[in-house]
């Protein structure tokens, strides 16, 4: 099965270079961060705006990639599925064929240039925390993607619900806290609004930027709800836990559509 | 027990060379020209301006009071112990000098203010170079004038605000230098209270349960390049006018009452060439009137500047604001304050004719502070795309943001602070 899986994802990696989306991801990246930290006054100032950009980007590309695999799996898979062969392994392959280059790509663009133009120890834990929520967001929208694009049968239907789908979680979403958080202003809403934030992946990664760029603010807010999740380590560990089960839950809804569909 | 007593008491020609006394503990019975069986009893037998040589070995005997010009040095390893019980050192007289001593375990004491060393109606004193261990109040001077307090470090274990005392504790006094003492877990690291033309310079309160730096009605006094680091509540001065802030380092006070300096009722004063990193507020002011704030690093703080509208004339200019969560929160659509001519990281304007001043002026109270200021559950938005929208929208045309608190000459390049040698 393992055997199998490899194979696929080899496959499957082979064709994603092929397609350049890529290779131009991860140039995106290397450019966004040298261009960021090496013109805009070291690592420390380019942090901000880099999170900005990982949060938007990488949910994007990851959604849109993944979903759009569906549709061009190579001649290798549509070969393998006509053969009496378990459909499970074959997913694993596709899966894994896209989450992994894809994390490669997004660590290899933002890493590098940061490496190379020397990070500075009082950063190195803030970098490591954007990568780590870069990672659990590429895993997460991946996962996503292989959904929408098993859900839909054309192309253009998929791409375009994966679209909305980016939009609606990236700021849509955030709307409706807002609203949300007016609208019942007279309760105690700090648990609340952490709970909502744990209902939407992009806003548990930007929980995690939170720790690490806005600590002191969110350590100035007057409840204690606050306090202690982003006093510590606590809200860290919490927010890239939810992100596991947001990676997890659709991977596996994914392997059950691909399971029982008519390919 | 161990009250081992080895004193020299130089008599006045020998002040200048006394006699060191015995390198070894004498039994408190002993009698030499040079032992007494006690500190106080050493004292007691000086004349006026004599100097008293105290050995190594632990003391233990009733609070000593200092009723005559006298100089204490103590040889290293001279311990003075309270055993939990009392005061240890008292000065009630003028030109007295302490220095060298490890003072330690005064104990609790709730109905008077306990301290290692009470300085009361003295003039020209000097506590330099002791050591403070697990006392109430450390160091504490009332009704006194022209003193110093150098070099001491005073290290308490206070984990609540009840049951500690103050570092140095100052109460009524004038020209006192407070210079390059280590204060460490004591409830207000330096407290001033009715204190005037004093200097506070080179010391580090950290650690400490509630301010680092306490002080009221304290006028015409001066602190400079100290460290206030990592205490409960950090630095709050009040109702005081003609103060000098200079180039001190405020840091690590967070939490949802900690502000790295809070001005209340501060008037006609100066705050120059401070570094303030990572507090949750690090200047708050209510009713700073006339204090020109100046030349100095905000860093990485939850908000750098809450300015509330009972400030008036207050000036900000040639500071450096540096990836702080807020730049700027008021509770008012006006301001009567004055920001010119600083440099914001946030600010993304051209400057066309290269003069080094953007040509767009800046508004650093974005709307999503106001939002929070309102709703503060909301601050979980912090950085999504949404609240930059909104940002966006109200910087390009104002309509709920203070109108006239603006930079009209928002700087391109940081400034060189005190802190960024360059």
């Amino acid at each position: 099965m393992i055997g199998r899986a490899a194979k696929v994802m080899r496959y499957q990696v082979v064709d994603l270079l092929r397609g350049r989306a890529l290779v131009g991801y991860a140039l995106f990246f290397a450019a966004a961060t040298s261009g960021l930290s090496l013109l805009g006054g070291g690592t420390a100032r380019a942090l901000p705006s880099l999170a900005t950009l990982i949060l938007l980007v990488v949910p994007l590309v990851s959604l849109l990639l993944a979903t759009t695999t569906v549709y061009h799996r190579g001649d290798f898979v549509n070969l393998l599925l006509s053969h009496p062969v378990g459909r499970r392994p074959v997913f694993v392959g596709i899966h894994l064929g896209v989450t992994l280059p894809l994390t490669a790509a997004f660590l290899l663009g933002l890493l590098l240039p940061l490496v190379a133009g020397g990070i500075g120890a009082e950063h190195v834990a803030d970098v490591a925390i954007l990568a780590v929520a870069g990672v659990l967001l590429t895993g997460v929208f991946s996962s996503i993607g292989l959904v929408v694009g098993l859900s839909f049968d054309r192309l253009a239907r998929g791409a375009g619900f994966a679209l909305l789908l980016w939009l609606a979680l990236v700021v849509l979403y955030d709307g409706a806290v807002l609203f949300a958080a007016y609208r019942w202003a007279a309760y105690p809403m700090e648990g609340p609004m952490l709970a909502l934030m744990a209902l939407n992946p992009v806003d548990l990664a930007r929980v995690m930027v939170l720790v690490a760029l806005d600590a002191s603010a969110l350590m100035g807010y007057t409840g204690a709800v606050f306090q202690d999740f982003f006093g510590g380590a606590s809200g860290l560990l919490v927010a890239a836990a939810c992100l596991a089960l947001w990676m997890a839950a659709p991977a596996f809804a994914a392997m059950r559509l691909f399971e029982r569909k008519d390919l | 027990m161990n009250t081992l007593v080895l004193l020299a008491v130089g008599l006045l020609g020998q002040a200048v060379t006394p006699q060191p006394g015995p390198s070894h503990p004498v039994p408190p019975q002993a009698r030499t020209p040079d032992g007494f069986a006690s500190i106080g009893e050493a004292v007691a037998a000086a004349a006026p301006h004599d100097t008293v040589r105290i050995a190594a070995g632990v003391y233990a005997e009733p609070t000593v009071v200092i009723d005559r010009p006298l100089t204490l040095l103590a040889e290293p390893g001279a311990i003075l112990t309270g055993e939990g019980e009392r005061g240890l050192i008292e000065i009630r007289a003028d030109s007295v000098t302490v220095a060298g001593f490890t003072l330690r375990d005064t104990g609790l004491a709730f109905t008077d203010d306990r301290a290692a060393i009470l300085v009361e109606e003295s003039r020209f004193c000097e506590v330099r170079d002791n050591t403070l261990e697990r006392t109430f109040f450390g160091i504490y001077l009332a009704n006194s004038g022209d003193c110093t307090v150098r070099g001491n470090r005073l290290e308490a274990t206070g984990d609540r605000e009840t049951r500690s005392g103050n570092g140095i504790h100052l109460w009524y006094s004038t020209r006192i230098r407070i210079e390059d003492n280590e204060i460490v877990g004591h409830r207000d690291g330096i407290y001033f209270e009715f204190v005037e033309d004093s200097e506070v310079m080179g010391n580090r309160s950290t650690g400490n349960a509630r301010y680092g730096l306490h002080f009221m009605f304290s006028d015409r006094s001066s602190y400079d390049r100290n460290t206030f680091a990592d205490n409960g509540a950090g630095v709050a001065v009040m109702y005081t006018r003609d103060v000098s802030m200079r180039e001190n380092d405020f840091r690590g006070s967070r939490g949802s009452a900690a502000f790295g300096l809070l001005l209340k009722d501060i008037t006609d004063s100066e705050i120059t060439g401070n570094r303030f990193l990572d507090n949750s507020v690090a200047i708050h002011a209510e009713g700073a009137n006339r204090v020109r704030i100046e030349g100095n690093e905000f860093v990485e703080n939850g908000w750098a500047v809450k300015v509330m509208a009972n400030s008036e004339d207050s000036s900000f200019s040639g500071n450096n604001f540096v990836r702080n969560s807020f730049d700027i929160a008021t509770n008012s659509r006006r301001t009567y304050s004055e920001f010119e001519g600083n440099f914001w990281d946030r600010y993304r304007g051209y400057d066309r004719d290269g003069d080094g001043v953007g040509d767009v002026p800046y508004h650093p109270v974005r709307l999503f502070s106001l939002v929070v200021s309102q709703n503060e559950p909301a601050l979980v938005l912090q950085r999504s795309p949404l609240v930059f929208l909104l940002d966006l929208a109200e910087q390009a045309l104002p309509m709920l943001t203070p109108e006239n608190l603006v930079d009209p000459r928002p700087v391109l390049d940081p400034f060189d602070t005190p802190w960024r040698p360059s």
